[in-house]
């Protein structure tokens, strides 16, 4: 297992993903002699895990099963333990297709957060790709370290823990794209600038209020960003279901007494006070995230 | 230095590159080729000039349609006018504030004037310019520019780019996909280098290169076509370096049943298929030369009287054969080739072991999605796109039903765009109405045997029984 590259079989040392149901999921580290405690009873890794193929239904002790999956930047961000907001995947994707973002890319990104992202990242830009990742919260940088590390992706990740409004990235003329999640981008834009390639490359700006993007898109323009771009997207999900609509009854109808469709129609068990249509539909969430943050994306041009 | 001017090298524009030229938010994908025009905004353009600049060079279009790179350092200074009013009570619209006439811009732009000139010819007309609000004049600037502005920018084709071009250009070729949701496909199918990914799209390609890009030349895509074969021009736009092609594979969607049976037979002895082939192509060869036989058949006449002996109606006989023989070679080669094609293609599809599967076509994805659902290893994601809900309806309630798939989602997403400027900033007035739906989630293994005991509450089973008697 890694997170960049597939393996059929769970191993020792591996992170899986436990598959609860209805979007319930957990991560596990698995190792020989442990075990982990779910609502429907315990899996103990050495039997259940190692070995097993991953995508497998593990029956749990007390007789209830779950999903074991292999992990994807996607599932990570899905149940990753918070230590910060993070990014979910619909603006992840977003930021990944904007910011042009492939195998060999070299990216700057800021803050690390929880590393919801920077999973991503990693997943798009590796064999050849490099993230620098800059995260003045000294236990959040130190814990990410090891998660990459966990995850085996550390290869391809470099963690720095340092203030990046006032010391940059820590790296000058490498990066393809940057990519800023902190209160105060438009101090770090200059930053942004001095990381990228002398050729250009892309960068987005990932802001909850529309002051901060005010103030990021004029720090932008004064540095000579073109294309400066916002956008916002949402996701709608779809619940699908079958509802059954009644039909009124609308009293003895005499004129259409004669028609053999209207009689053929009804089925002949179903008295007219119990009509109703079923059909396939799907019903939106009763509240959905109406708002995550505002993407601003720029272009650099070269220097 | 002689290290930067290597750096430099592939940055900069080539004979035969594709490349997207942009104006405002237009764009349009084109091979640079000299001496070959192309029409853009209309108006017909010239590329040759462009070749060895660097990509995102701002060029102006010069009379004749040739193109001359822009000095850049944009010095907005054509906004000097800095006198402005406070608010519109006193403009009237008499249709009568611009001095000019159409003839008299028409002029100007025969004499070659730039856009700022004649916009500023525009500003110096017009009555009532100074009369509108410091924000008033701008906008009447941007509106002016976008008319008269006459440049072109040439840039390197990406994913992000070729996508925003097929939605603003030709959303009914590609089912009305929206870059923004090509890009949630890319990303929960976890397209990356190194993994194996079946595709069916009927997108011009746009789909199939999005997924090769993110690829970046390493594992292998599998592109299931149907009919005759895969539609790629889409691929051509992004311009991917050859080693790319090594990696792309394609299978035609009506051998899958015969594959998943274990009938389909590419070896080398299986003479029937071929011959047959092979006959038609002869067939086909037979009837073609008759027909050309019969457009160039004045001059051959002619040819005929001319030298009106028998031998020279012998030889021509003899060359046609020759000729026709050639090309039944050539058809044989191209026949192997393709067969080759498809056992390269079968043998990576039989070990039904792939990384991901993204399905976007006109097709219903109903069968093509339980279909190809087969050829994933567990633990696998696959995403279905489709412009109408109804479809992936059937498709959620189809594998909930047969299971092998988990954390099933139905989902469609909003794009707005922003308006940001000081002290007017606001949602743009238009968006785009919908940019399909997409149905995703994760293969697991089908279970031979079912559990003994009886699932946990929470699990989907129970619903799937609810649902079935709510039905029956």
């Amino acid at each position: 297992m890694s997170f960049v590259e597939y393996s059929d079989f769970i191993q020792d040392g591996d992170v899986a993903i436990v598959h609860l149901g209805h979007n319930s999921m957990t991560p596990v580290k698995v190792q020989h002699g442990a075990q982990t405690q779910t609502r429907y009873g315990v899996i103990r890794h050495s039997t259940d895990l190692i070995g097993q193929r991953y995508g497998s239904k593990v029956t749990c002790s007390k007789g209830g099963w779950v999903h074991i999956l292999h992990p994807t930047p996607e599932l990570w961000t899905a149940s990753l333990p918070h230590r910060t907001q993070i990014l979910y995947t619909t603006d992840i994707a977003m930021v990944t297709m904007m910011l042009e973002l492939k195998p060999g890319s070299v990216v700057c990104e800021s803050g690390t957060g929880s590393g919801s992202l920077s999973h991503a990242i990693l997943r798009t830009i590796a064999p050849t790709g490099h993230l620098h990742t800059v995260e003045f919260h000294q236990q959040r940088a130190e814990k990410v370290v090891e998660e990459f590390k966990e995850h085996r992706v550390d290869h391809l990740v470099t963690v720095r823990n340092q203030d990046v409004c006032k010391d940059g990235f820590g790296v000058t003329g490498v990066a393809d794209a940057v990519f800023l999640d902190i209160p105060s981008p438009w101090e770090a834009v200059g930053h942004a600038k001095a990381a990228m390639k002398k050729h250009g490359g892309r960068l987005c700006s990932f802001s909850p209020c529309i002051e901060q993007v005010q103030r990021t898109c004029e720090a932008l323009t004064e540095q000579g960003f073109k294309e400066i771009r916002t956008l916002e997207v949402l996701l709608r999900i779809h619940n699908v279901r079958a509802v059954t609509l009644q039909l009124p009854n609308f009293g003895p109808d005499s004129s259409s007494q004669a028609g053999p469709e209207a009689m053929e129609e009804a089925p002949p068990s179903a008295t007219p006070d119990h009509a109703s249509l079923k059909l396939k539909t799907t019903a939106p969430l009763r509240e959905m995230p109406g708002h995550t943050g505002y993407l601003t994306f720029a272009t650099k041009p070269r220097t | 230095m002689a290290h930067s001017e290597d750096n430099d090298y592939e940055y900069r524009i080539k004979e035969g590159d594709h490349v997207v030229l942009k104006r405002g938010d237009v764009y349009k994908a084109v091979q640079i080729q000299r001496k070959k025009k192309v029409i853009f905004e209309k108006q017909w353009i010239l590329l040759d000039n462009v070749v060895g600049h660097l990509y995102s060079t701002t060029f102006e279009v010069a009379s004749g349609g040739s193109l001359q790179p822009k000095e850049d350092k944009e010095t907005e200074s054509s906004t000097d006018v800095k006198v402005a009013g406070t608010d519109n009570r006193n403009i009237v619209d008499d249709g009568k504030s611009q001095k000019l006439t159409r003839d008299d811009i028409e002029t100007m732009k025969e004499q070659g004037l730039t856009d700022k000139e004649i916009i500023k010819q525009l500003i110096d007309n017009s009555a009532t310019f100074s009369n509108k609000t410091g924000y008033a004049q701008d906008k009447y600037i941007k509106k002016k520019k976008k008319k008269y502005e006459n440049t072109v920018t040439v840039l390197k084709p990406t994913c992000r780019i070729i996508a925003m071009m097929y939605h603003g250009r030709e959303p009914g070729k590609i089912c009305h996909l929206r870059y923004d949701t090509l890009a949630q496909m890319l990303t929960l199918a976890n397209v990356h280098a190194g993994s194996k990914v079946l595709v069916f799209e009927t997108c011009a390609g746009l789909v199939l290169g999005a997924i090769m890009e993110r690829m970046g030349g390493y594992g292998s895509v599998i592109q299931m076509y149907p009919g005759d074969g895969p539609v790629r021009a889409g691929v051509e736009c992004f311009g991917f370096p050859t080693h790319f092609h090594d990696m792309l594979h394609e299978f035609p969607i009506c051998h899958v049943n015969a594959l998943l049976a274990g009938t389909l037979d590419t070896g080398a002895k299986d003479p029937t298929a071929e011959e047959k082939q092979l006959r038609v192509a002869a067939v086909e060869e037979q009837n073609q030369p008759e027909a050309e036989q019969q457009e160039g058949s004045p001059e051959e006449e002619n040819m005929v009287t001319n030298t009106s002996d028998d031998g020279g109606r012998g030889q021509e006989k003899l060359e046609k054969e020759k000729r026709q023989e050639a090309k039944a070679q050539e058809r044989k080669v191209k026949l192997e080739e393709k067969r080759r094609k498809l056992a390269a293609a079968a043998t990576l599809l039989e070990g039904r072991n792939a990384d991901g599967l993204v399905i976007a076509s006109h097709f219903h994805p109903y069968s093509v999605l339980l279909g190809l659902l087969k050829f994933l290893s567990p633990s696998r994601p696959f995403v279905v796109f489709s412009q109408y809900k109804e479809t992936l309806i059937e498709c959620y309630t189809k594998l909930k039903e047969q299971g092998g798939a988990i954390n099933l989602m139905l989902t469609d997403t909003w794009l707005r765009q922003y308006q940001v400027l000081p002290d007017r900033t606001h949602p743009l007035l238009l968006m785009s109405g919908g940019g399909g739906y997409v149905l995703s989630g994760t293969t697991v293994a089908t279970d031979n045997s079912k559990p003994a005991s009886s699932p946990p509450a929470e699990e989907p089973a129970p619903k799937r029984q609810k649902v079935k008697d709510s039905e029956g």
